[in-house]
């Protein structure tokens, strides 16, 4: 087959793909799309195009997420962009980030797992985490009575901006969190508890 | 939905045992590795008590964390043996309140994070499978309360996108009830807001909404909502 982007700049072909696709796309998507052109050369043109949007400053940029890249606008145009989709902006309550924290850094793990630590049931919630397509079922835990397994998807590194599982923030040694006087806030937790409509969009 | 009401929020901050024994640690500002259990085991007995004596009905989890407490205490009573080697009896409640402490910090920490759709977006907007979640079986039909719930939702949301115009027209009831029927019959089952994209007027929007009860009320029609979070749907009924 005759190679169609002979005289297109490799990284203007990726570029054009990122900008159609809905979910971020690795060099390996890209490569299954472009086979004739060397990985290598994939991911430094995502690299070069990752730095030139960086230096653009321009509302968008290319992020590196849950494996791969794609265009996202800054956070300063969310209030904006949310008036135009009428629209109230992703919000966790506690109990739920609570619970997808344990999932995230104890999976996989089980449901008596989690309410072990959490202390209550997370029936409801594991649901609702499973709807949001933030958790999915990974097996099976091979003990007496076979209780399912859970663990996060692709699209939780997507929600939390996470390029993978070992980008997650490190766990804080109990000694630092109630080291620094009052550093376990109560106003931190009161702010997950309570933010919700417009504090949010500052950030 | 996302209105709370200041009960509930109060109730959230001690959703379950571990976040009243944490709130009680830090009230009385005590080491977290020498506890004073009994202390705070008295304080923890008198919230549920205060709980009680509200009508607020707990948990079970709460009592059993006060019996667990109380079995601690009990054997904190006891002078231990000579052997040093034995395990402080606190541990058994430390060593998870450790552990829910730091999925707590760590859950806070993630919420600081860009996070999609609140603060970052992209396109187009993902919509978890909108047409699959017709396919599964609706589970349980809409009350009253759920369907008001929803329509103030329509109501509001038109307010702040464009403004509500009161319209002179009036639209007719039984009118509109056989429009309703007739585009059911066609497409089988609809989102509940879907009857209000027509944008038309406060009074076309509220004669829907009369519609769509009065059908109910005939049983040509059954709302069902899968869960409190997800959209009403609106279904056919032959």
């Amino acid at each position: 087959m005759k190679r169609l982007y002979d005289h297109i700049p490799l990284r203007f072909i990726i570029e054009a793909l990122l900008f159609v696709s809905h979910r971020p796309l690795s060099a390996e998507q890209i490569g299954s799309i472009l086979p004739d052109v060397d990985i290598k050369d994939i991911r430094l043109s995502l690299k070069t195009l990752f730095h030139e949007y960086e230096a653009m400053g321009r509302s968008f940029r290319l992020k590196e997420v849950a494996g791969g890249y794609q265009f996202t606008t800054r956070p300063q145009f969310a209030a904006y962009i949310l008036r135009m989709l009428k629209k109230a902006p992703t919000r966790f309550s506690s109990a739920t980030m609570e619970t997808l924290a344990i999932i995230a850094y104890r999976q996989p793990i089980t449901r008596q797992e989690i309410e072990e630590i959490r202390g209550v049931d997370v029936g409801g919630i594991l649901r609702n985490l499973l709807e949001k397509d933030l958790i999915r079922i990974t097996g099976r835990k091979k003990v007496p009575g076979r209780p399912l397994l859970y663990g996060t998807t692709k699209r939780f590194l997507e929600v939390f901006n996470l390029k993978d599982l070992a980008s997650l923030p490190k766990l804080k040694e109990i000694r630092e969190i109630l080291g620094k006087k009052g550093s376990f806030k109560e106003e931190d937790l009161q702010k997950s508890l309570f933010d919700g409509d417009e504090s949010d969009k500052d950030k | 939905m996302e209105v709370e009401n200041p009960y509930e929020v109060r109730l959230e901050i001690f959703e379950g045992p571990m976040d009243l024994l944490i709130h009680l640690i830090r009230k009385n500002e005590v080491d977290i590795f020498d506890i004073p259990i009994s202390k705070i085991t008295d304080q923890y007995l008198s919230y549920i008590e205060m709980m009680k004596s509200l009508n607020i009905n707990l948990a079970g989890e709460f009592f059993v964390m006060a019996a667990t407490l109380m079995h601690i205490k009990s054997r904190m009573l006891i002078p231990s043996d000579e052997s040093e080697d034995e395990e402080d009896p606190r541990q058994e409640i430390v060593r998870p309140l450790i552990e829910y402490m730091k999925i707590k910090e760590v859950s806070v920490e993630l919420l600081k994070r860009e996070i999609l759709e609140r603060d970052v977006f992209h396109r187009p907007l993902y919509e978890p499978d909108e047409y699959s979640e017709y396919q599964k079986e609706p589970v349980v039909e809409a009350s009253l309360f759920q369907l008001i719930d929803a329509f103030q939702k329509i109501i509001e949301e038109k307010r702040i996108s464009k403004g509500i115009s009161i319209q002179i027209h009036r639209w007719s009831l039984n009118e509109r009830i056989e429009e309703v029927l007739e585009e059911l019959k066609r497409k089988e089952r609809l989102r509940f807001k879907e009857l209000f994209k027509k944008d038309m007027g406060l009074s076309f929007i509220i004669v829907t909404f009369l519609a769509i009860l009065e059908l109910i009320n005939r049983h040509k029609i059954k709302a069902y909502q899968r869960d409190p979070d997800s959209d009403i749907e609106i279904y056919y009924s032959r």
